[in-house]
């Protein structure tokens, strides 16, 4: 099997007396999207904000591209190469496309205290943001402020600043979420190519997207992993089936 | 010595009750609407005003005391429905702003109205006097009344906050401005009662006061600062936070300015010494103030974000 | 285009304030350059503000302290000069200096270490926190300024004669008018300049969405920490700009009124505009001109009129002109 860039070993987190995170253990491999599905409620979301940074995990460890990471901050992991997107669309409302991705260019290339040049003339921070929002799929948009551009739109534009970080890994919090089934359809190969790029931890609700994407998925139901395999595994899966699948039919 | 240092802490006591009746107001009105009002001290004059005003018309500080709470009140309802109501959806900025103006407003109205000279309110004949302590301490038994008004205040407070239907919507409205819209309870009066009700604390702390201090535009905006700082240390929204910050914030000030002078003096000759001694007791509340920020960034009683 | 619009107000803008004071020196009218003089300070202690408020996205209530701290290192070193008396007399000594070239540098640097410690202090919160931390901060100074009596204390500090420029007579209104107009340009220019680069976009993220910033490997904190420093220390320039005008320094300018006074002539001309801070100053010392002539209780309506422009005209008087919301 291919190299494992990201290897988390039982997780814990607890919020008082609510088990959010229970001993979870996974691996992301160079090359694959690695699906977490699970009913609402199950700790997804608890899960990647552990792996981002954003909350500290009450014991186990993160091991990120060789390091221990469970220390760091987000910031630090960001700049490690862990890009993550997020559930609700979170860019800088007022800026343009061009202006965000060049900002997480910017952010990557980890010099924000340049105070002389003007940063949207500045070739090294254009050229690769304009090569992020192509790939993307957001050419001729680039003017438009984020504000203005549609939910779908701005999905793409999270992915383009995720590009941005050349990350070594994905973290992707529901990216289809609200973009209806066309907008799923316009995005599952962009998602597919991206894999290209650094594998993808994906969380995402969108059945149809994640059979048709994911390499593995590992199923979360109250906090705990009950079942890791192939997307024919999953579904034959008796547990999964009875704790999950059933309650989704 | 003692006595002057039971003295002492008495007035720490009674000027913490007085910041107490300032914050309640502040950080009730933060907590329920998210609203940052600096307008607040401009009802704790008006109070002043009002009572000073009535009871050198009327001759009773009595019908002074009902005319301040009733005009601090109705004040406070009707910038709430004019002014306040349009802010609640606004950024802290244009709060900070539109309060600000009403500052303006308010100060130079009462200046028209009142004139630029300052008014005087003399304790009624039952509340002045002193009362003898065990040990032959005297002490005023106008400051202790304000002591005891202070603890009714709180004690109805949380009452109020704790035991009654206003209490339950309030609470409610602390954690969720949708829910109790969805429960049916009228907002935008219970955003009014909550202002108005705030504002009569701040208009009765005022005609209080005022007849510690003379009355007089501008005598607001040090107390406001002083609540500000009250409810930073206790943590926003908090009523017991409110409580127990006014009495750390009027005790550290108090004997601060009582004992930093007479401690630099040990070292130093006494004039250069009630200098540094003064100068750095009026900093003395900020660095409590930068301690408890620096250990609890959210205050003492405010809750984690 | 809308840009082209507002480069027209901008350029009208200066023009009228580089205008009356000429025409008031040609008339003989030396309180009308004062006038101008005092425009062109409140603006650049705008500018300064404006970084912060209106870029950085920080609600500073507190930048009195810094307006202040730049007056006072401007009257202490000018009165030991004046009186002969060294500001430290030890190992080494200290002399006070009567020369603006030297006291602006002093008076910026050590504006600039207070707004460190403030700013690091008050940035470990946010929002509503950080408003009345920067207020009561600035209130502390005001204070001690009060109860300190070795320089003035409540009654403040005069100097009787204006300190130096190389070559240029600082007695002349006009010349001083040019002193200070020439710093806000340049102050202008730096802003124009910080918030076009790297910095600024980073700045400008920071302020629309702060937790965003930290899974693009940008930490806020320190762009809001630097910000919050260059913004302090423009202001104080205007501050020691504003005790040689006036060659006298008190707790007035310590004062929190001064720092809702700073606000308002940002917010009146328009948050997050370049020279909103000058049409706002301008616009403020016009209304107590103005205002003042016909009523004792001018800042009554100065209320109502800020209050008007809160809630039913968030652009600014710029905003107004050019019909245009406010972005980057």
């Amino acid at each position: 099997m291919s190299e494992v860039i990201l290897e988390i070993h039982n997780l814990h987190k607890a919020f008082g007396a609510l088990q959010a995170t229970q001993d979870v253990s996974l691996t992301l491999r160079q090359g694959e999207i690695h699906a977490l599905i699970g009913p609402n409620g199950a700790g997804k979301s608890t899960l990647i904000k552990q792996i981002a940074g954003e909350i500290r995990p009450d014991s186990g460890s993160i091991v990120f591209a060789g390091q221990r990471v469970e220390t760091w901050d987000a910031a630090a992991r960001a700049r490690a190469g862990l890009a993550r997107s997020f559930q609700i669309s979170s860019v800088m409302p007022d800026y343009t496309v061009l202006q965000n991705v060049v900002l997480a260019v910017q952010g990557a290339q980890g010099r924000s205290f340049g105070f002389f040049r003007p940063a949207l003339s500045d070739r090294h921070l254009t050229d690769p943001a304009q090569a992020h929002i192509a790939h993307a799929g957001l050419e001729g948009r680039e003017g438009v402020t984020a504000a203005a551009l549609s939910h779908g739109e701005r999905r793409k534009l999270e992915i383009a600043m995720a590009l941005a970080l050349q990350p070594r890994a994905f973290l992707l919090d529901e990216p289809m979420a609200g973009m209806g089934p066309e907008g799923a359809r316009q995005l599952t190969p962009i998602l597919s190519e991206l894999r290209t790029s650094a594998p993808i931890l994906l969380v995402e609700h969108d059945m149809d997207a994640v059979f048709a994407l994911a390499d593995r998925i590992s199923v979360l139901v109250y906090g705990r992993i009950i079942a890791t395999g192939s997307v024919a595994e999953i579904r034959a899966n008796p547990e999964v089936r009875a704790s999950y699948l059933g309650e989704e039919a | 010595m003692t006595l002057l240092l039971i003295e002492q802490i008495l007035n720490g006591l009674q000027y913490g009750m007085m910041l107490f009746l300032m914050a309640a107001g502040l950080t009730l009105v933060f907590g329920v609407m998210g609203l940052i009002n600096l307008a607040h001290g401009s009802l704790y004059m008006l109070g002043a005003f009002v009572c000073a005003a009535v009871a050198g018309f009327t001759g009773s500080f009595w019908l002074g005391l009902v005319a301040s709470l009733i005009a601090s009140a109705a004040a406070g309802a009707v910038i709430e429905v004019a002014v306040i109501r349009r802010l609640y959806a606004r950024d802290h900025l244009d709060q900070v702003l539109a309060t600000f103006a009403l500052i303006l407003v308010f100060s130079e109205g009462c200046r028209w109205v009142f004139g630029s000279s300052p008014l005087f309110l003399t304790v009624p004949a039952v509340l002045s006097g002193a009362v003898t302590f065990p040990g032959g301490l005297q002490y005023p038994l106008f400051r202790l009344v304000i002591i005891f008004v202070g603890l009714a205040v709180a004690g109805g407070l949380f009452w109020l906050i704790g035991g009654t239907r206003l209490g339950v919507r309030i609470r409610a409205g602390e954690a969720d401005r949708g829910m109790i819209a969805a429960l049916g309870v009228d907002i935008s009066r219970l955003y009014t009662i909550v202002f108005a009700l705030g504002a009569a604390l701040a208009g009765i702390a005022g005609a209080l006061v005022g007849t510690l201090q003379s009355v007089q535009v501008g005598m607001g905006e040090p107390v406001l600062i002083l609540a500000f700082v009250v409810i930073v240390i206790g943590g926003i929204g908090s009523i017991k936070g409110a409580l127990i910050g006014a009495l750390l914030v009027g005790m550290t000030d108090t004997m601060g300015r009582f004992l930093l002078p007479m401690g630099f003096a040990q070292i130093m000759d006494p004039a250069a010494a009630r200098g540094v001694g003064s100068a750095l007791a009026s900093i003395l509340i900020y660095l409590l103030m930068a301690v408890v920020l620096v250990v609890r960034p959210q205050g003492l009683f405010g809750a984690r974000t | 285009m809308n840009i082209t619009r507002e480069t027209v107000v901008n350029s009208a803008v200066l023009a009228l304030l580089v205008l009356v004071p000429v025409v008031a020196q040609l008339r003989g009218d030396p309180f009308t350059i004062t006038l101008a003089t005092k425009v062109a300070i409140f603006a650049l202690a705008g500018v300064g503000l404006n970084l912060a408020l209106g870029f950085g996205g920080l609600i500073s209530f507190g930048h009195a302290a810094f307006f202040g701290i730049g007056g006072y290192v401007t009257g202490i070193l000018a009165s030991h000069a004046a009186n002969y008396e060294p500001l430290f007399d030890g190992a080494f000594t200290v002399n006070g200096t009567q020369q603006m070239l030297l006291i602006w540098p002093i008076a910026i640097v050590v504006a600039g270490l207070f707004a460190v410690v403030i700013g690091a202090l008050s940035l470990r919160t946010s929002g509503v926190f950080f408003i009345m931390l920067t207020l009561a901060f600035s209130q502390m100074i005001y204070y001690f300024a009060v109860s300190w009596p070795s320089y003035g204390g409540e009654d403040g500090l005069s100097f009787y004669t204006r300190n130096q420029f190389p070559e240029l007579n600082m007695f002349d209104p006009l010349n001083y008018f040019w002193v200070c107009f020439t710093l806000l340009i340049l102050a202008v220019g730096l802003s124009a300049m910080i918030t076009r680069s790297r910095f600024g976009l980073a700045l400008g993220g920071a302020r629309q969405n702060p937790q965003r910033m930290a899974s693009i490997g940008i930490r806020p904190f320190w762009l809001s920490l630097t910000i919050f420093v260059i913004s302090a220390m423009m202001t104080a320039l205007a501050g020691s700009l504003y005790a040689d005008l006036n060659r006298f320094v008190s707790p007035a300018m310590l004062n929190w009124h001064m720092s809702g006074e700073i606000m308002v002539f940002v917010i009146l001309g328009g948050n997050r505009r370049l020279l909103g801070p000058v049409a706002g100053a301008g616009l403020y010392i016009l209304a107590e001109h103005l205002l003042g002539q016909f009523s004792d209780y001018w800042q009554f309506f100065l209320g109502l009129v800020l209050l008007a422009v809160v809630l039913f005209a968030p652009g600014g008087v710029i905003g107004i002109l050019t019909r245009r919301r406010g972005d980057v």
